[in-house]
């Protein structure tokens, strides 16, 4: 029990020292497991979307990335979808932001 | 188990006599050994488009079947012999997949984004439940051929819902509610061809997941928009969608919820329904006699699935994001928290053998299934499977609500 709850700690220290550094290789493979998989829960592992709307380029890309950031970060409020700051950082989630608009990575 | 490994060595050296005694013991007439399909089951493995099909008394994995696309929210009902399994993957694929032969037998594309469906009570018609385009369809279950379409259209402008809940209920009706527009609708489909569909406005913003009670009688819609669960009593439809559990939340500030709880399965056991609060990290128990909430347990995250052992003695709990490591088990008697388990990496899904003796847990980041006592919770067996999700077994053919 105790050990789950350092380890959600561990993730915050982590996510906080890489704050503003491109994330590692091995972080990035977090990452896309981490959209693929618990992002996917919501808006579908190929992210064409589920309960969450469709994460592919043409629909981010209209509406702009500095947006998409913020709605990582913070969710939205009133709707399903969370706020991801407990688990990313701001670098972490314009990461993310950048490769959903090139094409997500599949692993 | 502990007999049959000698024979089967001892009948391997003997091929003459291994033959007699298949004959003996029975044979399908293309040399397949005959066997019943009650203690089988599929593991989804949600990222390789694959199921495995289980045998629930060996422990054991009888083979893959590949090809069955996107099968992230992957659902499974079965066929009322207990021989087919209708697979729903997210793609809109629709399979049908025999577990004796461990092939697919049909194979349908019909929708862009769907998230389960449902068997009638007679076993002649699949219903599958969209969202995109929102809304029903029903498929003839020998063949897959496409009997009618339910669109989920709501409003004026002709907007369509995205469907959740699924359930089939007595009477051969399908309830269903509408993500989008916070509707419940009941669908007779007596003639499949042509449902006849009962429409309730306005039970609560947005319900995430539905769930039809063991005896068929009421249907709830869990809400995500407010606190709240919508309750519709089948055998009395006229009195309408009425809501219970309104004020669970007080008002407070909702926890994030990183992965959204689902309602089907049983959580019903004795006189109480388990229900996962949203955004609290909480179990409510109500019961059903009065709907009336007596109790909130209080576990580690926010539950996923909330599911009863078959005879109700025990309520097994796993949960979202960062708490999907742990699963709890709730005594039904004591109304607490007695046993916290840490199964595995990412505990997608639990399964029940059909009389509860033991659970299958899927823990997707360790690509294994784990089965588990569920009397002294020692590890009976462990599975390789890679990132398994779903896991459904056939008893699932017999029961109402599956
Ligand atoms: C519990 C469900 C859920 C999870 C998990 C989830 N989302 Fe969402 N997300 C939603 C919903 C629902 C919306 C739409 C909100 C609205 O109605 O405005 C959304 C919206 C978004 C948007 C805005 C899209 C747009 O077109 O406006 C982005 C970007 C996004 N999510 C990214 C993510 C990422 C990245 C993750 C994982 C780190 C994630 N989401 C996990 C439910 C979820």
């Amino acid at each position: 029990m105790a050990f789950d709850r350092w380890a959600t700690g561990g993730l915050l220290v982590l996510a906080a020292a890489a704050a503003s550094a491109e994330p590692t290789a091995d972080r990035q493979r977090e990452l896309v497991r981490l959209v693929r998989q618990d992002c996917g829960s919501c808006h579908g592992m190929t992210l064409a979307g589920g309960l969450g709307p469709p994460l592919l380029p043409e629909r981010l890309r209209e509406r702009g990335a500095a947006a998409m950031v913020q709605t990582i970060l913070h969710g939205r409020p009133g709707t399903p979808m969370p706020p991801w700051q407990p688990f990313l950082d701001a670098a972490e989630a314009q990461w993310i932001v950048d490769r959903l608009l090139e094409g997500f990575p599949e692993r | 188990m502990r007999l049959r490994r000698p024979i089967a060595r001892w009948v391997a050296g003997l091929p003459a006599l291994a033959l007699s005694v298949a004959l003996q013991a029975g044979e399908a007439p293309d040399g397949a050994p005959l066997r019943g399909t009650a203690d089988l089951g599929v593991v989804i493995e949600r990222a390789s488009g694959r199921v495995q099909v289980v045998d629930t008394t060996a422990r054991a994995s009888l083979g893959a079947v590949e090809g069955l696309g996107d099968l992230s929210h992957a659902h499974v009902v079965y066929s009322r012999d207990g021989r087919y399994a209708y697979v729903f993957g997210r793609d809109g694929g629709l399979t049908k997949v025999d577990l004796l032969t461990q092939r697919i037998d049909r194979r349908v594309i019909q929708a862009g984004n769907s998230i389960g469906g449902s068997i009638s009570q007679d076993g002649r018609i699949v219903a599958a439940q969209n969202y995109d385009p929102g809304g029903v369809k029903l498929f003839d279950a020998q063949t897959l051929e496409l009997l009618a379409d339910i669109p989920a259209v709501y409003g004026d402008q002709g907007a369509r819902s995205k469907v959740v809940g699924l359930a089939d209920a007595p009477g051969n009706r399908f309830v269903f509610a509408l993500y989008d527009a916070g509707e419940i609708w009941v669908a007779d489909v007596t003639d499949p061809r042509r449902p006849q569909v009962t429409r309730f406005r306005d039970v609560g913003r947005h319900p995430y997941d539905g769930l039809v009670t063991p005896d068929g009688r009421y249907f709830l819609a869990g809400l995500f928009g407010e606190d709240g669960v919508a309750l519709l009593d089948l055998w009395r439809p006229e009195q309408g969608v009425r809501r219970i559990l309104g004020g669970y939340g007080r008002g407070e500030e909702k926890l994030p919820v990183y992965k959204m709880p689902h309602l089907r399965g049983w959580a019903v056991a004795g006189r109480h329904a388990y229900l996962p609060a949203v955004g609290r990290h909480e179990v409510l128990v109500v019961d059903t006699a009065t709907w009336q909430e007596v109790g909130r347990i209080p576990v580690r995250g926010q539950p996923v699935f909330v599911m009863a052992r078959p005879d109700g003695r025990q309520v097994w709990v796993n949960f979202a994001l960062p708490d999907n490591g742990v699963v709890q088990v709730i005594d039904t008697l004591e109304q607490a928290v007695v046993r916290t388990l840490e199964p595995g990496r990412a505990i997608l899904h639990l399964e029940f053998t059909p009389r509860g003796e033991a659970v299958w847990l899927s823990a997707r980041d360790d690509d294994r299934v784990r089965v588990l006592d569920t009397q002294s919770f020692a590890t009976l067996a462990e599975l390789p499977a890679r990132s398994p999700s779903g896991i459904f077994f056939t008893a699932r053919a017999g029961r109402i609500g599956f």
